[in-house]
């Protein structure tokens, strides 16, 4: 059983549709990177997720429940990290981490005072005085010292420094070494190719990629960069090479992982002095959805998710 | 670079975002003095009236306190008695929340770092609201003595009127000026201006009960002197003007403006003097709910509700006392207030009923701000953490109803009981009254039950418009109550508020019906919004 599974989900705002036929499934244990631009509609997904949005169309399950009408029975499995973290600007830090566990249905006192400590966040501090950064430590904090089934968490370390991002990983390995399942929408690509074993990727309102890492990786070329000792000639016309160029004396190109074999058995030929072949990185992945045409659409629902703000 | 560099472009600013608040105030002053003004003419006809308002107003302790001296019986003095405490608190109160809205707020919600880094002088940020509400102030005080003169009272006086209540306005600019520079909060420095106005009420009130009458002039005791609501009495406009007394509010604008530039170099942009109180690292139990969230929210405004309600509830009671007096010597008098208790014979109970009215009135203020937290607490986004939360929404929305209604039946019994207990104390038999009247007042509590189902339904069923419909419905309700009477309305319509259907306890006997129905009317809105609340989208 997924812990999350969300079947053509379309949710409109006015005449702006901001999730138009969305799908996400996030199985029990894992952690699933949630990414996309901003306004492609990652927090709306997630606020219909809590049942707080409606959905106007599609299938959303949640914990095997229906996100709307079990929303209170669902919120006592799950703790949430918003994007923008406000709080009640008189009380202290906290008071408002004990106040959500509470609301939330129990905090572990032990987990909560070593998380304060790691975080090295003062909890007498009034809410108004807190940085963005502390502010989400509260948040950060009230979640995870809920001892809870999912993780809901959207761009939860935008405002942290990178050694809090380093605590930051080291407890969502924690969390998923107990058990539990972790949806973790983010920018950080290197945050999400450290800790997630999956991956979804939407862009005005669809889903547009989904898969582990690496099964992304497959679908996407390899580059490689050859020296040889003779003049390589013919790779242009091999089965899935692609965008041929002289770089420094050398070649670059990229290839389709299936006929990586064949490039090989060509260019061995050639008598090889240097090979480099490189995977692409997460944030090509990303780019490649984003680069260039149909910004039209994107930009409407952009506008859709401010104003569902 | 000046330190003054960008103030002039900072200034356009502050009109452009204030052209609406300062425009409605610059406006309604001089509307509301003239008004006042062609009241007072129509009222006083004649010598007699005018030396048996004067008499009145140097014997009664409660005239003495909430309306100042007098230093004749012109038409001209009892224009400014009659409207001085008003047109000063509004001129106030205006000005104290334009200043910490372009000072401190400014730096709380960090736009005065976007400023401050763009080609702004270090002081231009201070000054340019400053120049602005002071400015705001002369003008309010010109056409106010213009409004005054057009009315038909003497030039000299008008103006001199009208530059009292400019003055008062302008001396508290600068009081803020400074209360800006100490506390971290824009709240914090709004309570602390607002605080410094009531300390100023005080002492004024103070120096005029323990002054001398002479003739038909009362020269006030030193503490009048000591406040800047006494100044704008001082001036002595409509007697022997002293055009002097007008220069005090500039002496502080200076002193208080090069205070605050002195404090405002000591210390960090978003930095106060008064700096935040540390807070406890763990809650306590208490707090661990929703109810205790929202005790823990609102106690502070419903003990500073408390307070005041029961100063003026004792003074009311106080003043009831001495209607029989006034009605005595005064029958204009006695068929104004017939006609506002419906014409009863004890005039008393008829004007103490109207002041558990508008007690009232002012209560469902109350409930309306507690409740519109929620709307804060949505468009903030915490609430949507709250509600991810195991609380359900029902849950969470029906325990800021409950908590409001409670907050309104505590001050409306409190009302009841501290007018009681005034009228008590002035007239004999305290104990007993005072428990009369707060019955009297938690009568007053199926009216509220409506405005808090009003306020409810708007939250869950049009939530955008919720802030601005809910005092809007407020607003008309009083304007029902107020002036409904006077404008004749029929029937159908006055009846469209609910304070119109609640007995005028004590001038007539309580009954239970309407009170049924404005409980059911109330319960039938309540429960349209909570089933709005609970369907809709969360923020929307």
């Amino acid at each position: 059983m997924p812990a999350i599974a969300v079947d053509g989900l379309v949710k409109s705002f006015g005449a702006v549709r901001a999730l138009d036929g969305l799908n996400l499934r996030v199985e029990a244990g894992e952690v699933h990177g949630f990414l996309g631009p901003n306004g492609s509609g990652k927090s709306t997904t997630i606020r219909v997720l809590l049942g707080l949005l409606r959905g106007d169309a599609g299938k959303v399950r949640l914990l095997d429940g229906d996100p709307w009408h079990d929303a209170v029975a669902l919120h006592r499995r799950l703790a949430y990290v918003p994007g923008d973290v406000n709080l009640w600007p008189n009380l202290s830090g906290g008071e408002a981490i004990d106040l959500f566990g509470a609301l939330r249905g129990g905090l572990d006192q032990r987990r909560r005072d070593e998380l304060l400590e790691r975080f090295d966040l003062d909890p007498t501090k009034k809410c108004r005085a807190y940085s963005k950064g502390n502010r989400q430590k509260v948040a950060i904090v009230a979640a995870f010292a809920s001892d809870v089934e999912l993780y809901v968490l959207d761009e939860p370390t935008s405002g942290l420094d990178p050694l809090m991002e380093a605590v930051f990983q080291d407890e969502v390995r924690r969390l998923t070494g107990n058990g539990a399942t972790v949806l973790l929408s983010s920018h950080v690509l290197a945050e999400v190719e450290a800790l997630c074993d999956r991956v979804s990727i939407i862009r005005a309102g669809r889903t547009v990629e989904s898969g582990s890492l690496s099964e992304l990786r497959h679908l996407a070329r390899t580059t490689v960069t050859v020296d040889t000792a003779r003049p390589l000639t013919g790779v242009a016309e091999l089965p899935g090479v692609h965008e041929v160029r002289a770089v420094d004396g050398r070649v670059r190109l990229e290839v389709e992982p299936e006929h990586l074999d064949a490039l090989l058995a060509h260019l061995i030929r050639f008598e090889v002095r240097a090979l480099v072949s490189a995977p692409p990185t997460l944030e090509e992945l990303f780019l490649r959805h984003y680069d260039g045409a149909d910004d039209g659409r994107a930009a409407v629902a952009d506008s859709g998710a401010e104003r569902a703000r | 670079m000046s330190a003054f560099t960008g103030t002039g472009r900072l200034a356009r600013l502050v009109l452009r975002r204030d052209r609406i608040k300062l425009g409605a105030w610059l406006l309604g002053t001089p509307l509301l003095g003239f008004a006042l003004a062609g009241s007072v003419i129509e009222f006083y006809p004649d010598e007699a009236a005018r030396l048996s308002y004067a008499d009145t107003a140097l014997t009664s302790v409660v005239a003495r306190a909430f309306n100042g001296p007098i230093f004749n019986a012109e038409l001209g003095s009892i224009v400014v008695a009659e409207a001085y405490l008003t047109l000063t608190l509004l001129a106030a109160l205006v000005s104290t929340f334009a200043v910490v809205r372009h000072t401190r707020q400014n730096e709380e919600t960090g736009r005065a770092e976007l400023l401050g880094a763009a080609v702004v002088g270090r002081h231009a940020l201070l000054t340019a609201p400053l120049l602005v509400v002071v400015g705001a102030n002369a003008a309010a005080g010109l056409l106010l003595g213009l409004a005054f003169a057009a009315a038909g009272l003497p030039l000299a006086g008008s103006l001199a009127a009208g530059g009292a209540v400019g003055g008062v306005g302008v001396a508290f600019t600068a009081v803020t000026a400074v209360a800006a520079q100490l506390t971290v909060t824009s709240r914090g420095a709004n309570a602390l201006a607002a605080a410094t106005v009531g300390v100023a009420f005080l002492l004024r009130a103070a120096g005029d009960v323990l002054g001398e009458r002479d003739g038909l002039q009362l020269v006030s005791a030193w503490p009048s002197w000591l406040s800047p609501l006494g100044w704008g009495n001082q001036v002595r406009a409509f007697g022997a003007e002293r055009w002097w007394v007008l220069g005090l509010p500039v002496v502080l604008l200076v002193g208080a403006t090069l205070a605050a530039f002195g404090l405002a170099r000591r210390r960090d942009l978003g930095a106060g003097l008064l700096s935040d109180r540390r807070g406890p690292a763990r809650a306590a139990a208490g707090l661990l709910s929703p109810s205790g969230l929202l005790w823990r929210l609102h106690r502070g405004s419903l003990v500073g509700w408390s307070v005041a309600v029961a100063i003026l509830g004792i003074s009311m009671g106080f003043a009831a006392d001495e209607v029989n007096d006034v009605i005595a010597e005064n029958p204009a008098a006695a068929e104004l207030i017939a006609a506002m208790g419906g014409g009863v014979d004890d005039l008393v109970d008829a004007f103490l009923a109207a002041m558990l009215g508008v007690f009232a009135l002012a209560i469902g203020a109350y409930v309306v701000q507690a409740l519109l937290r929620t709307r804060a607490d949505e468009s903030g986004g915490v609430l949507e953490a709250v509600l991810a939360t195991a609380v359900g929404r029902v849950r969470w929305l029906t325990t800021q109803v409950v908590g409001a209604v409670l907050g309104a039946a505590v001050l409306v019994s409190l009302a009841g009981l501290a007018t009681g207990l005034g009228y008590g104390l002035a007239a004999g038999d305290p104990g007993r009254w005072a428990l009369r009247l707060g019955g009297a007042g938690l009568l007053q509590l199926p009216a509220l039950l409506v405005v808090a189902g009003l306020v409810t339904a708007l939250l869950g069923l049009v939530p955008r418009w919720s802030v601005s419909l809910s005092w809007a419905v407020l607003i008309g309700f009083l304007l029902l109550g107020q002036l409904g009477a006077v404008l004749d309305l029929p029937q159908a319509v006055l009846n469209l508020s609910p304070y119109t259907h609640v007995p005028a306890v004590p001038a007539v006997e309580a009954t239970v019906p309407p009170l049924v129905l404005l409980t059911a009317v109330a319960g039938a809105l309540l429960t349209a919004g909570l089933a709005g609340f609970r369907r809709r989208d969360v923020p929307s």
